[in-house]
Order: structure tokens, then sequence, then C-alpha cells
């Protein structure tokens, strides 16, 4: 049996921040665009929708349990446009800097 | 006085406004609802929580819609333990465990003793670290009886203990949408 890696397994699918829901002029920040890894068309992000999503910022102070990460959650809510990005709501609206950053798409609440 | 007190004489005590006596409303609870995929020996996945990426046997649907699983133990260190059907990926692989013995474990067997900590004043200085777990003998006695049933299941399948050992976990050109579990 071949030893087993020690790192933590990923679970999570990676996605990118692309912006927020909007028409040309106007913008409407509560729901985001993202864009997940692999996932190319609307029947794809079928499976998506609903997951947990997290943002992940890395503070300078730690929490009561020593971590210095901090996470915004948020969830899948629904596909956007036909080639696989999904829109999201956080619960707290991402910050401006997420813009072409990371975001990851969790495997749950699972439906398989 | 309404439907409270109907033969006896008036008591010397009655709330000055009508009180309304609600009917009693005993809706009976359904059986929990689980997705089809998830039978008693499904081999499942774990998505989150200590046990992540753990593949792990389904024993039970306990009352409360949660389920009872084992590692086994022996094999990849998960004891007895409840898992929300949410955070699980259901494998097309199962076993049979109709030979295992489940029938002691419900939701009260794994509920949360209500010990009262007073709060003495040494406690409260120590502040909100948690506090390490101690796994009860009783708990140790019914996982030892439990995985004894299992193993000879999960050693009698090819594959299947090596298969429980290792870690799910995504690799670079994984995608979950296009998986087949």
């Amino acid at each position: 049996m071949a030893t087993p890696s020690k790192r933590s397994p990923r679970l999570h699918v990676d996605g990118a921040v692309l912006g927020f829901k909007r028409g040309l002029r106007n913008q409407y920040n509560h729901v985001s665009l993202i864009k997940i890894k692999g996932v190319d068309s609307k029947a794809d992000a079928d499976f998506y929708l609903g997951k947990k999503v997290a943002f992940i910022t890395k503070a300078s102070t730690a929490d009561k349990y020593g971590n210095k990460f901090r996470v915004n959650w948020g969830k899948v809510c629904r596909s956007h446009g036909s080639n696989g990005v999904v829109r999201c709501r956080f619960s707290r609206n991402l910050p401006p800097q997420a813009i072409g950053g990371k975001v990851r798409v969790m495997l749950y609440p699972s439906r398989v | 006085m309404t439907a409270a007190k109907a033969s006896s004489k008036n008591p010397r005590y009655y709330p000055a406004e009508d009180v309304k006596v609600f009917a009693k409303h005993d809706a009976p609870q359904n059986p929990p609802k689980i997705r089809k995929s998830i039978t008693p020996g499904t081999i499942l996945i774990l998505l989150a929580g200590r046990f992540r990426g753990k593949r792990v046997v389904c024993l039970k649907i306990l009352e409360s819609g949660l389920l009872l699983v084992s590692g086994p133990y022996k094999i990849n260190g998960v004891p007895l333990r409840r898992v929300n059907a949410a955070y699980v990926i259901a494998t097309s692989t199962k076993v049979d465990v109709s030979g295992v013995n489940v029938d002691s474990f419900n939701d009260a067997y794994f509920g949360r003793s209500k010990e009262k900590t007073s709060e003495g004043e040494e406690e409260f200085f120590m502040g909100d670290a948690p506090k390490p777990a101690v796994v009860s003998d009783e708990r140790k006695a019914d996982q030892e009886k439990v995985d004894g049933q299992l193993l000879e299941i999960v050693k009698g399948t090819e594959m299947l203990e090596g298969y429980l050992a290792a870690r799910f976990t995504l690799n670079k050109n994984d995608k979950p949408h296009l998986m087949k579990f």
C-alpha cells in the first residue's frame, strides 16, 4: 500500500470572482459573479447550485482558536448566463478588492 | 372560566382575562427523508469536519435524520459517529451490513450529556479553551463490538480495506460535476 499523503485533502473547487451583478451603468454588490474552474456550461453549473462558497482572507490578529484566516461564507444561488458562471450571495458583500481573486466552492450541501 | 375547570366550584384565583387553551397538536413525526443513494451499507465520503476526506461505512439512518457511521475505527480512525447527510457524498459502493447489530444506537446515545459544570472561579479565569474530549469506556466497548462484525465484512470484500483507508481528494484536473461517485 503506497503511503498516503499527509496533506489535507482538497474538498473544494477553486473559483474566481469576476465582479458583481451589474448592468452597464448600475452595479448590485449583494450578488457576486463567480467563475468556477472547469465549469463551462449551464448544465455543468447545475451541480454547484446551493453549494457553500468561502471567501478567505488573512488577518494579522488571531481569533480565540489561534487562526489567522477569516472566512466570509456565501452560497451559489443560481447560474448566470450559459457558460457556467454562477451568481453567489455572501453573508457580507464581497469587498471590491476581491475581484479577480480566489474563492473556494465547497462540495457541501451535497445532493449526490 | 373556559375549558379548564369544568365541574368543581370556581377556584379562588383565576386570570383576569380568559386564557385560551390551545388544543394539543401532536404532529406525528414522519421518518426522516434521506436521498435514495444513502442506505445502510453505502460507503460515504465525508466532506467536512474533523474527518473530511475519509471514506466511511454508513450503518444506519437515525430518527433525527442524521446518519450513523463507522470507519471502521481500526482502518481509518473514524469512530461510531453521527454525520449529517448534507455533508456526505454517497458512493455507489455498497456493503451488506444487515448482519451488524446497531439497534442500540440512537440519537440519545450520542447526545451531549448535560453536566452541570459549576462555574468556579478557576474555570472562569481559564477562559474559553476547548476542553479535551474524554472517550468513555462504554463507547470504546461499543466500537469494538460493532467493528468486530464490520471488519469481517470489509476484509471479505476485495480491495475494500485499502479503499477505506485511503482519503478522497480532488486532484488537479478533477471536475466533481463530471465525476461518477
